[in-house]
Order: C-alpha cells, then structure tokens, then sequence
C-alpha cells in the first residue's frame, strides 16, 4: 500500500496528519433504544418522550431487539467480529439534556470489534490505490435530548425527544493521512450503513455525526498528541476540520508550543476549530456496568438471521458489475455509490433485459450509458418540468428497446423521454404522433441518396478523387433532406456502397 | 361468626381474605378496622400518607364481586401497607425524601398494580430509611418510625423498628396492617421482621418486578412481603412475583404457588449451619435463638449439616461498595429539573440548581452513600473498589453455591442484636451497618432469604431466624420456616401504648 502524500508544509519542513474517526450513527429504528418512544424527525418538542427517557423515578430500561439487530448488521456489513456477549455500561455526568445523569453506552465490551472498510483510489484526490481503513469497534448508545437556548430571554428549554435514541459509535482505527481520505471514508462508511439499512446516513439531519481526532508529527515518527474536535456534521466540515486542526498544531508546534489534549469544537461558518475544554477540566464519567440491564447475549439464530438479511454489499456490487455485467470501471463504481442509484439501475436492467429477451450482461453497457449519463441529462435540463413519477422503468425499457431495434435514434430517444417526463405518455405512441421514428426502409433512403448525389455530382467526383472526408457531407445531406430521420447506421451502409462500388 | 374490629386487626392475610369469602365479615369491616388502627397510630409515625379511601374502594370492589358471585383473587379484601419506594399512581411516592415531596406518579408499580388485581387495598404509604438507605428508620426525612416495642424493663426508651422497611415492620406487628410491601437490598425487610416479630421474605433476585419501584442499588433490590406468619408471606408473594418485560432483569419463570405448596415436614431435607456466622463474642441470646432454631428443625425431621461461607467477612465492604456504587448513580436523576424539590437560587445558573437541589432535598445518609459511591467509581480507584467487589461478590456466589451441594437450606440468625434504641447508632454509621452483617450475603447472591420470629430475647424484644435457599427455591425456604414458626410457637405482641 502506497502512503498518502498528503503533507502539511510547515517551516521546519514536511508535516504527516495522522486521522481518526468516530463516527455517532443513528440507528434505523421506529424505537428509541431502551423505551418504546417514537423516534420520527420533526416532531414538536417534547412529544416522543416516554417515562423511561424522562428517567421517571422507577423507571427501567429494556433494550430494543431491532437496534441490537441494526448494529450486528452493520459489524457484519464491514466483516467486523461480533461480540455474542457485550455489555451496556453507564457514563455518568450531569446535564439538563441527559434525564438519567447517565447515557447508557458501551465502554468494556462492545456489541461489535474488530472490522474495517475500503476506500477507493482517487488520483484526483491525491489517493493513489484503495486503502483499507481499520475500524476498532461499533458501540451502541443513547442519544441526549436537546437544549434550547432561543426560547425565553434567561432560561433555557429542554427538548427530550431524542433523548434515548439508539446510536452506533463507529470508531475508526487512526489509519487516516489526509482530508481527503477521511472524506472517503465517511462516503463509503455512509454507503455501506445506507446499503445495510441501519442508519440513514443523513447528516444534515443529524443521523450522522463525526468526532475527529487529529494529531501531526514528522513522516513515519512518533505519533503526536491529538485533539478531538466534535459533532461536525458534514463531510465537508469534517475535511475541512482536519485541514484546519493540522494547520493549527503544525504552526503551534513550530512556534515552539505543545498541542494539548483536549476537546474542540468546529465552527463551520470561519471553517475553524475553537477549545471546548482541555484534558484538566474533563469529566471523570465512573464508567461502570448498568445494573439494569443483563448481559447482551447473542445466540446463533440471531446472528444467522442477522447475515441472512444483508444485502450484497457496495464492494460486491461493484466487483460484480466489473466482471459479470462488463461495465467500466468507473459506471460499476458511480451506479455503486448510492442505493437509490443501483436499485434505479438494476430494476431497469432487468426490465429492459426481459423486454429484449437478452441476458443482462448483453444490454448492461447500454442501461448504464442511460442511467448515468443520458437520463440524468434529460431529466437536469428540464428541471422542474420533469415529473419523476412518469420516468417508470418501463417507459424507459421502451425507449431502450426501440432504439436498440433501431426505430428510433439516440436523439429521438431523449426526445421521447422528455415528453414522457413532461406528460407520462407512452413512448410508442410519442415516437408515433410525433413522428420520432427513423427511418430504415433501404428503398426510401436509397432514393434519397440518389437524389443527393445527382444534385453534388462535383462533389462525387471530389471523393472519388481521394477527398474522403466528403462523406460527412453527403451523409449530412442526405439526414436533411429526411428531416433527420434516416436510420444513421443504414444511410452510412447505402452511401458507402453507392460512393465506393 | 360475627367479629368486633379489634378482632378483625388481629386477622393475617390468609385469615381475612378466608374470611371475606365465606362471608364471615366483609372487606369493608376489615378496611374500616384497619383504617381506625392506622389513624389512631400517629405516635408510630409508621406512615407518611393514610390512603383510607384507596382501601375502602378495594374492598368494595371485592364485596361487590363476592356478592355478584364472580371469582375472587388471591389477597381480596386484605388491605396492605405500601412501602413508600413503591410508585402509586396519583399517591404521594417520596422514598421519605425530601426530593421527591409532593411527587405523585402517573403510573403504578407492576408489583402495587399486582397485588391491586389480587383485590387488595391499600392502607396507606409506608414510613422507610431514606431511599431505603438505613437499618434504624432513622434516615427518613418524614421522621422517624418509634417501634411498637419496648424493652420489658419498665422503660419507655423508643426503639429502632428497623430499616429500612421500618414503617412496614411496625405496622404489621403494631396490627396496623395485617402485611406490608417491603424491599430488601442488604437486608431490608428481614432485619426489620427480625426487630418487630414478623415474617418477611425477600425473593430471589428478579422474581417481583423492579419497574415502579425507586431505585437504591439497582442489582441487589427486590420487593418481598411482610407479614404476621409464613403463610402469608407465601400467599403475598405469589401475588406480588412474576415476569415483567418492563425490567430486564425480572425472571422469566412462572411463579410457583407457593401457598399450595407449603408443607413443614423437613424428613430428607439438609440444613446447613454456616460456621462463619458464629461470630466472637455474638450476643448470648441471638446464639440460644440460633441453637433453639437447630434444635427445631431437627425435630421437624431435618439432617443438620456444618457449612463454610469462607467470605463471608469480604460481604459487607462489597456490599457497602456496590451498592453506594449504583446508588450514587441512581440518585442522578433527582436533579430538580423534571420533578420534585428545585432549589434554584437567584441568578443560579445549572450547576448551582443541581448544587442547591442536591443538598436541599437530600438526607445525610444518602449523601454519604453518593460521596461513597462516586469515589469508588472515579478513576484511579475503580478497579481497587469496585472491580473488587464484584470479584468478592462472584466468591460469595459461588460460597453459596457449594454449600448448597451439600444442604437445602441454610439457617442463621437473622441480625446480631435485638432492636436498638433510636439514637444509639445514629453517630457511629460503620456500626449501623454491621448490623446487616449476615442479611448481606444472601442479597449479593442474589438468594431467596426469610426472617421468621423466633422468640424474645431477655429483654422482651423480639429475635429472628433466617433462612437462605437456593436461587429460585422460595418454596424450601417458605416451608422451613413453617416449621421453624411451628415450633417456636411465637404469639408475642407489643403491648398497645401508642
């Protein structure tokens, strides 16, 4: 594996950023982790609060089986090691977010261990080959509820509806050297967890949240102190942090200062890191197990079911598309990224397949060609005229299948979809009324061609002297006089013959 | 047979509730009588609230049944005194703190809500030790519970009921109540038995529900009955048992009918005399009782056996970590932002409400035990305390566990002295808690342990006799008490000076 050569340049020289994650995932799940509150975004404050998340005095804890489930499935999804017996443990501190004095986590034995994932070679992004990321282990644990500080001139609210929310702690190993990297680690983290279908992935909601650890140090040297900056909640941001974080320490350490261990925050309008609290002032938490809660033990039904209900994951699915359906490299990795990108993809795959009665693999190369490039170009450019209901995979199977019988031309075809965008029309009777049909009947088009070089005798004569580069204009004459409509393929094969026999 | 109400005081469980279907009295006239004994009882300061109207509609609701001819439950028409540590729905739940004054839940515990199915009513809340925190009654922010008993010196010396179920204790053997609800964490139901001259049994970990319930030390607590005799006991907690997916640690067993199942005959059975129970120096009185309790069993047909519990003296300091440990991190959540006391000072920001709240609304037992709990948990010194103690613990398990290769039972005193005087430990908190120094054991294990009265001492107060069984063998321990309270022949009761 080639290391980064992603330097910091600092005035004593070259600077390595070493990089850790730990990523906060909120767990697809209807239940809060230990209450049977809803867990829905957008509610009104306060209104998914059990006794349980107000920590009601008596109240107990009982674990949610689906976010157990969630989280085994999202160990597997990274080939992590699952931990058949782990224990919840509570973190104690005080604060108005957090009813119980503690969150329930996991400190001693984590629900899963030892995993990783891979990231893809990105030339652009200075990642030369794939790399594999290590990751340490995936705790589970309650949310916090949430202040609010905007509602009354000197007191603050408390919004509980969070509180008590299954999260995954994602913990990566510090295998991390550039920005850029931890960037794609955090994609193909948020594809796998989307893939699985554990945690939505969506950051701006907040479902998804990153702790970045950040420390320098001379290439290949001893590690340096590192600091943690919180809860950014973009990938941007996080780069953005890490680029910053570096930065800072490499010109507090050349100017004869020491990086502290201690926590920070990112403010994402200056892109900055600020203190939060050092080492000194940081909570002593007394970590101890809940009594409450048994020890989570895990049978092998469970865990059977947990991997039969995975799905085929992102680098499977890409491999797969490589080698069985023969797509490039790069269409195997864009149709990958994203869920709703190869779902879209593979149904109408399937559908235009069976339309042609042709394997996958013979059509794969077209499909992809519509899916990422010529679809999205129709649907971008009409904006906010395209109704995406209409884009069935059906109606684009028929659009594939008449261009593939050679009925219609490739503009045609984007023409067509366009109407069926705008109206939901079917595409046969589009290419029908609106006369979006070529023409392949080889007695019309050879009539027209004859037309055509009567009227360019001069020009005949030039080819047939050498100047091959005429046949562009006696093809483009001859589309002109048939309003475009001529079947390429066929007016190329009539000239040729007629031009060279 | 009609009954005059000072009769229908002196009624058990089992007795009233006989009573009540064969229509010898109605639930009413039980309810009313015990109604007036409790209001006539303010000088025990037993309980925090009366609820005689709570009582009074149970026990309609059961004459109403019976007269209908419908099917009635295990405890109808007896009404109970319920520990205050239980949740009751629209009832005042304080724990005797400060705290929690004025605080009345919305929900009902599972074991209250149980024991309400069963048909019975409750008399009112239950004076204890703050958060159950004490052995004396004396931690109670609502004062303390007095004893019905006094010394037979003529005297008039208040004494300890004990804690910290000591308003439940008091009741029941004042006949204020014919059973109570209490909860034993480290002894707190069979010392206070042990102190008035009742019955108490505290079930094996996870048999009654937790859920409802104010938390102390959350893997030692369980509900259990208090009540004249071993009958009773058996009869109220069949009622109050059984699993709870709302408490993930409730046992997912069916509850055996224990009530049914008692029989005193010991012929087969193997009594187990732990050696290291005997302790220099013990009390000459309790050690007669203990040998009294040998004699009897052995009569009633059992083998008796000499057992070690080679750590039993590593019990209370594991004890007295662990559960100050859980209890420092229980009590969290009364923070005064939710409910109960808040104390927020002018111009306080969060941390002074939580500072003001804490020490206003909490006791100095329980903040001692916070002070306890959070140093042994605090970095540096957990894997010495408390890593510690749950290996401690783990050996006193497995103590038991080979002694009961050997023996069914295990039979011991239930505490070191008789009842003590208010006051007289209140100074010195390390002899307060060696009080419960052989009630600890059975409740880190986890085992089903009972107090059964076994006679006075010279002093005329009361002595118990426990015993521990196996985990999920209440019946064994129940019918050996049976035969313990056979033969002790124990009537005794305080004389009425309250």
């Amino acid at each position: 594996m080639t290391e980064s050569t992603y330097r910091i340049q600092g005035a004593t020289g070259e600077w390595e950023v070493v990089i850790g994650l730990e990523v906060h995932a909120q767990v697809t799940s209807n239940a809060k982790l230990f209450s049977g509150a809803s867990t829905a975004f957008g509610a009104e404050p306060n209104a998914q609060v059990s006794l349980i998340d107000a920590a009601m005095p008596g109240m107990l804890p009982v674990p949610n089986r689906e976010c157990i489930r969630q989280a085994v499935r999202t160990g597997m999804a990274i080939e992590a090691q699952i931990n058949a017996w782990s224990r919840f443990d509570r973190k104690n501190y005080f604060y108005a977010d957090l009813p119980q004095g503690y969150q329930i986590s996991q400190l001693y034995h984590p629900l899963v261990g030892e995993g990783s994932l891979m990231i893809e070679a990105d030339e652009k992004a200075g990642i030369a080959e794939p790399k594999v990321i290590g990751i340490e282990r995936i705790h589970v644990e309650q949310d916090a509820g949430k202040l609010m500080h905007d509602q009354h001139p000197t007191m603050s609210y408390v919004d509980l509806n969070r509180c008590g929310v299954a999260l995954m702690e994602i913990v990566s190993r510090p295998d991390m050297r550039s920005p850029a990297e931890a960037g794609a680690y955090l994609r193909k983290l948020r594809t796998i967890l989307r893939y699985v279908g554990s945690c939505d992935g969506n950051m701006e909601e907040g479902s998804m949240r990153a702790d970045v650890n950040v420390s320098v140090r001379k290439p290949g040297g001893e590690l340096g102190t590192r600091t943690e900056t919180k809860n950014v909640n973009s990938v941007r941001f996080v780069m953005q942090a890490i680029e910053h974080e570096a930065n800072r320490q490499v010109d507090l350490i050349e100017n004869g200062g020491t990086v502290v261990q201690e926590t920070r925050l990112f403010d994402p309008n200056s892109g900055t890191t600020r203190s939060m609290r050092s080492k000194e002032d940081a909570h002593d938490y007394r970590y101890f197990p809940d009594p409450d809660l048994l020890p989570l033990e895990l049978d092998e039904a469970f865990l059977a079911d947990c991997r039969a209900s995975l799905p085929e994951l992102p680098d499977a699915k890409r491999a797969r598309y490589e080698g069985e359906l023969g797509l490039s490299a790069y269409n195997a990795g864009q149709l990958t990224a994203e869920v709703e990108v190869f779902a879209r993809f593979e149904t109408l795959l399937a559908e235009v397949a069976r339309s042609l009665g042709k394997g996958e693999k013979d059509v794969a190369t077209a499909v992809a060609n519509w899916s990422l490039s010529v679809a999205p170009g129709v649907i971008n450019a009409l904006g906010d005229e395209a109704n995406p209901a209409h884009a069935t995979a059906e109606a684009q199977a028929a659009i594939l299948k008449m261009q593939d019988a050679g009925d219609i031309s490739g503009g045609q075809a984007k023409e067509i979809f366009e109407i069926v965008l705008r109206t939901g029309r079917e595409p046969g009777e589009i290419a029908e009324t609106e006369g979006l049909k070529q023409m392949s009947d080889t007695g019309a088009i050879e009539a027209v061609i004859d037309e055509v070089l009567a009227a360019n005798q001069d020009k005949v004569a030039d080819y047939r002297g050498g100047k091959d580069k005429l046949f562009g204009f006696f093809v483009g004459q001859t589309m002109k006089a048939m309003q475009g409509k001529g079947n390429p393929a066929v007016v190329n094969q009539i000239l040729k013959a007629k031009l060279d026999g | 047979m009609p009954m005059d109400a000072n009769s229908l005081t002196e009624l058990g469980v089992k007795a009233i509730r006989d009573g009540v279907a064969a229509g010898d009295f109605t639930a009413r006239e039980v309810a009313e009588a015990f109604n007036a004994n409790v209001a006539a009882a303010s000088a025990l300061n037993a309980f925090i609230v009366a609820t005689p109207d709570h009582a009074l509609a149970a026990a309609d609701a059961v004459d109403a049944a019976r007269a209908a001819g419908e099917a009635l439950g295990t405890m109808a028409g007896v009404p109970i005194g319920m520990k205050d540590l239980f949740a009751t729905r629209g009832v005042q739940t304080t724990a005797a703190s400060h705290i929690l004054e004025g605080f009345e839940p919305e929900y009902e515990s599972t074991v209250s809500a149980n024991l309400w199915k069963a048909g019975a009513g409750m008399l009112g809340k239950l004076n204890l030790d703050q958060f159950a925190m004490g052995s004396s009654n004396e931690t109670s922010y609502f004062g303390n519970v007095i004893s019905p008993w006094r010394r037979n010196d003529g005297g008039n010396a208040a004494l300890a009921p004990g804690g910290s179920s000591g308003g439940s204790s008091a009741a029941v053997s004042a006949r204020l109540a014919p059973a109570a609800t209490g909860t034993d964490t480290g002894g707190s139901i069979r010392q206070p038995a042990a102190f008035t001259g009742i019955s108490g049994i505290k079930p094996t970990y996870g048999r009654c529900s937790r859920w409802g319930i104010v938390a102390f030390a959350s893997s030692l607590d369980q509900a259990g009955p208090m009540a004249r005799d071993v009958t009773d006991c058996a009869i109220m907690l069949e009622a109050m048992a059984g699993f709870d997916p709302k408490d993930a640690t409730s046992l997912d067993l069916p509850v055996p009918q224990w009530e049914a199942g008692l029989n005193p005959d010991m012929r087969g059975k193997k009594i187990g005399i732990p050696r290291e129970y005997r302790m220099d120096g013990m009390d000459e009185d309790v050690a007669k009782s203990w040998d009294d309790g040998i004699a009897w069993l052995k009569d009633a047909g059992a083998e008796i056996v000499d057992v070690s519990l080679p750590h039993t003296k590593y019990a209370l300091p594991a004890y007295y970590i662990v559960a100050p440990a859980e209890a420092s991190s229980n009590l969290a959540r009364y923070d005064g932002v939710r409910y109960g006391l808040r104390d927020l000072p002018d111009g306080a920001g969060l941390q002074d409400m939580y500072a003001a709240t804490r020490a206003a609304g909490f006791g100095d037992e329980v903040k001692r035990r916070i002070i306890i709990g959070t140093y042994v948990l605090s970095a540096g010194f957990y894997d010495a305390y408390y890593n510690q103690a749950q290996k401690v613990r783990t050996l006193i398990a497995q103590d038991f566990a080979k002694a009961f290769e050997q023996v069914d039972v295990i039979l011991a005193p239930t505490c070191p002295t008789a009842a003590f005087g208010l006051g007289d430990k209140t100074s010195d908190p390390l002899s307060m808690y060696l009080n419960d120094v052989f009630a600890v054991p059975a409740s880190l294990a986890g085992l089903p342990a009972m107090s059964v009265p076994a006679g006075l001492n010279r002093e005329g107060l009361p002595l118990g006799l426990q015993l521990i069984g196996r985990p999920f063998d209440e019946q064994g321990v129940l019918n050996a008490g049976l035969a313990l309270e056979a033969r002790a022949g124990f009537d005794a009761k305080p004389e009425r000076w309250w």
